[in-house]
């Protein structure tokens, strides 16, 4: 079961570089949909014995993950003119650079937290840490309303592969609350981008400069 | 008891969106505070009813941020009554709905004795809030609800990354994983400490965000401003102390752990740095709201101050919380009347209020001095009290800092609220319909009494309560 887990979270891994070299906005959200889609399917390989509990939360997650919540940031897409991440704080090219280095970060700083026996040999703690850095890069480097909302979802992605080492310390009801948090947080975020998109006839948040000191 | 306070506003605000007029919704909100207070008074008067599940206890530490809570949302919703009254213009029902369902989800976070269920309500009350910050659609106000929930939402985020670790640690000691407070609490000696450590930096910077510690305090400033003052009132005593209340569980997991010095010296790191920035912002600070968020920025860093002094402080603390969140309520509600008499925020527009609006403010000048310590107001005592436990603990340099600062902070936020209250307002401002009213009056006067009531004398209840929630941060039952 370990290597199916490892070969899954390396395409995730790559997925993160994926988003970070693309300008295309609907590719990153689209990226982000197949990797929400492939983690929520995680729990289904991890243990050799399915449970209920596992099985239940796949179904909501890739829902979500996969189609929900890409849909409608399509969809909020729609409206807006500008269609790329036209300039980056830091180029696409540094950027993946960046994540690159983020990943081996990851992985050695994983090797300083101690793990129990039997996650010894999966790839989840680095992969979560990874994804996590993605996540903040985009939010850092990336000016768009909707690029940065992507950002928070891959960092979501990253909290929700470390979720897989305590598939059995959380209850369903704590996870469905996370996953209703996430859902209402980015439907409230879309309205807003939309809101920012009538008012100042663009997404981006660089013209949200009015309040400062 | 615990799913009556929950589901009671949650349902009032269902309630609320369902009802046309947009002159009567407001009145829901009053109906659900009287009911809410009601409710905590029979819930804090009787131990039996404090275990309502498994995950829904009602711990000293819990009774006293809910008292806190629902203090404030019971003046708050009269308050908000007339401030919708003079906002007639504006559709309401989102507003109403949110207001009430914050107050359902800010009760979830005090009983919740599960950290993931906390989690999940605190999260909650950002996207609650989200909409009550919007209220007003103007740019500035979306330009500060998407801080508001991007900031909010990346630091909550880490608090759950912070959380997992947390439950690694305890399925590290080769037990059963568990999330729920009685569970890590008792394995807490055998945790794996670096999985600890990093769950604590995590957990700190994350509820830290919620609570605005300098420097994840960037929202701040501009929900505070932008946000109306009855919001800005409620976020301030509301999220803040239930943010706080999280920190407080993972405090008292770490104490148990014994890792108490690791902790404490965080604490203290963000406690003074969060005074130092407010101050050096409170200082010719033209925008009064704006310098009322910098004073919470400054009081959360006091609140985290005074869990890193420890044992002699931790009264004094705790008892800050219902001083900070009483005075705060007095602060942002005397300020919004202000905002609106005026049409505008910075004090080159505003001045002379205390003749424009004799009551307000009066109530304004009387909440700078509380919430700068001077006697014979609550914070007063509570941070006297922690400067005292500074000193006991043998801490010379950080209380004689944190005197320094508060201060510096005097001085700024004298400045500012000064030319605000003396003068004689301009003609244009004197021309503007508002007037004090009974219901935006009343409540910040019923406010300013129990803060003046703590700093006199602190009815014996309260000290009970507040001994308890100290021997229960402890570990001692």
């Amino acid at each position: 079961m370990t290597n199916l887990l490892n070969t899954l979270l390396v395409i995730v891994l790559m997925l993160n570089l994926f988003a970070l070299g693309t300008s295309r906005i609907v590719s990153v959200i689209r990226t982000v949909a197949a990797q929400g889609a492939l983690l929520s399917l995680l729990p289904l390989v991890l243990h050799d014995h399915l449970t209920l509990a596992a099985a239940l939360t796949v179904v909501p997650a890739f829902a979500l993950k996969g189609v929900i919540i890409p849909g409608m940031m399509i969809h909020a897409l729609r409206d807006v003119k500008i269609k790329r991440e036209v300039e980056p704080l830091i180029g696409l090219q540094p950027s993946v650079i960046l994540g690159a280095l983020a990943t081996v970060f990851a992985l050695l700083f994983a090797d300083q937290l101690p793990l129990i026996e039997a996650h010894s040999d999966a790839l989840l703690v680095p992969a979560s840490i990874a994804t996590v850095l993605t996540g903040f890069i985009l939010l850092i480097t990336r000016f768009k309303a909707l690029t940065q909302v992507v950002g928070y979802l891959v960092l979501e992605n990253g909290i929700f592969i470390f979720g897989m080492l305590l598939v059995e310390a959380m209850p369903l009801v704590v996870e469905m609350g996370v996953l209703l948090d996430l859902f209402v947080g980015i439907f409230v975020i879309c309205i807003i981008v939309n809101q920012i998109n009538q008012a100042f006839a663009s997404m981006d948040t660089r013209r949200l400069v009015s309040l400062k000191e | 008891m615990a799913f009556a306070m929950i589901f009671l506003p949650i349902l009032m605000a269902a309630l609320s969106a369902a009802i046309p007029s947009n002159r009567l919704r407001p009145w829901l909100l009053p109906v659900t505070g009287v009911a809410h207070l009601a409710l905590t008074l029979v819930t804090l008067a009787r131990p039996e009813l404090t275990t309502s599940a498994a995950w829904l206890v009602l711990d000293p530490l819990g009774k006293l941020i809910l008292l806190v809570v629902s203090l404030l949302f019971f003046f708050c919703s009269f308050y908000a009554v007339g401030y919708l009254h003079n906002r007639e213009e504006r559709p309401n029902r989102v507003f109403c709905a949110c207001l009430m369902a914050f107050l359902g989800i800010m009760s979830l976070v005090t009983w919740a004795h599960h950290l993931g269920l906390m989690w999940v309500a605190i999260e909650g009350t950002t996207l609650v809030t989200a909409p009550l910050i919007y209220f007003n659609h103007t740019q500035r106000s979306i330009e500060a609800t998407w801080k508001y929930l991007l900031v909010g939402s990346v630091g909550i985020a880490l608090a759950l990354l912070g959380t997992f670790f947390l439950a690694y640690a305890s399925l590290h000691t080769g037990l059963e994983a568990t999330l729920t407070l009685e569970g890590i609490l008792e394995h807490a000696p055998k945790l794996s400490k670096p999985w600890l450590h990093a769950a604590f930096v995590l957990l700190l910077v994350g509820y830290g965000t919620k609570m605005g510690l300098a420097p994840m305090h960037s929202w701040k400033p501009d929900a505070y401003g932008e946000a109306p003052g009855v919001v800005g009132a409620m976020l301030a005593g509301g999220v803040t102390s239930c943010a706080f209340l999280a920190l407080l569980r993972i405090y008292q997991i770490c104490q148990v752990a014994g890792e108490g010095a690791y902790v404490s010296r965080l604490l203290l790191f963000m406690g003074l740095l969060s005074m130092a920035v407010a101050s050096l912002f409170m200082v010719g600070q033209r925008d009064f709201k704006r310098m009322l968020a910098y004073s919470s920025v400054e009081h959360m860093g006091i609140l985290a101050l005074g869990l890193g002094i420890g044992a002699p402080a931790l009264f004094g603390t705790l008892l800050h919380v219902v001083t900070n969140g009483l005075t705060k309520g007095v602060l942002f509600l005397s300020a919004g009347n202000i905002h609106r008499a005026y049409g505008s925020k910075s004090t080159e527009q505003v001045f002379g209020a205390m003749r424009r609006l004799p009551l307000s403010g009066t109530l304004f000048l009387v909440g700078f001095l509380a919430i700068t310590g001077s006697p014979p107001f609550g914070p007063f005592i509570s941070e006297f009290s922690i400067l005292n436990g500074a000193f006991d603990a043998g801490r010379f340099a950080t209380g004689g800092l944190f005197l320094f600062l508060l201060l510096v902070v005097f001085i700024g936020m004298g400045a500012t609220v000064l030319k605000v209250v003396q003068g004689r307002a301009s003609v244009e401002a004197r021309n503007t319909p508002y007037r004090d009213s009974f219901l935006t009056g009343a409540p910040i006067v019923g406010l300013a009494l129990l803060v003046l009531l703590v700093g006199l004398y602190i009815p014996a209840p309260l000290t009970a309560l507040i001994r308890d929630a100290v021997l229960f941060l402890e570990g001692q039952p």
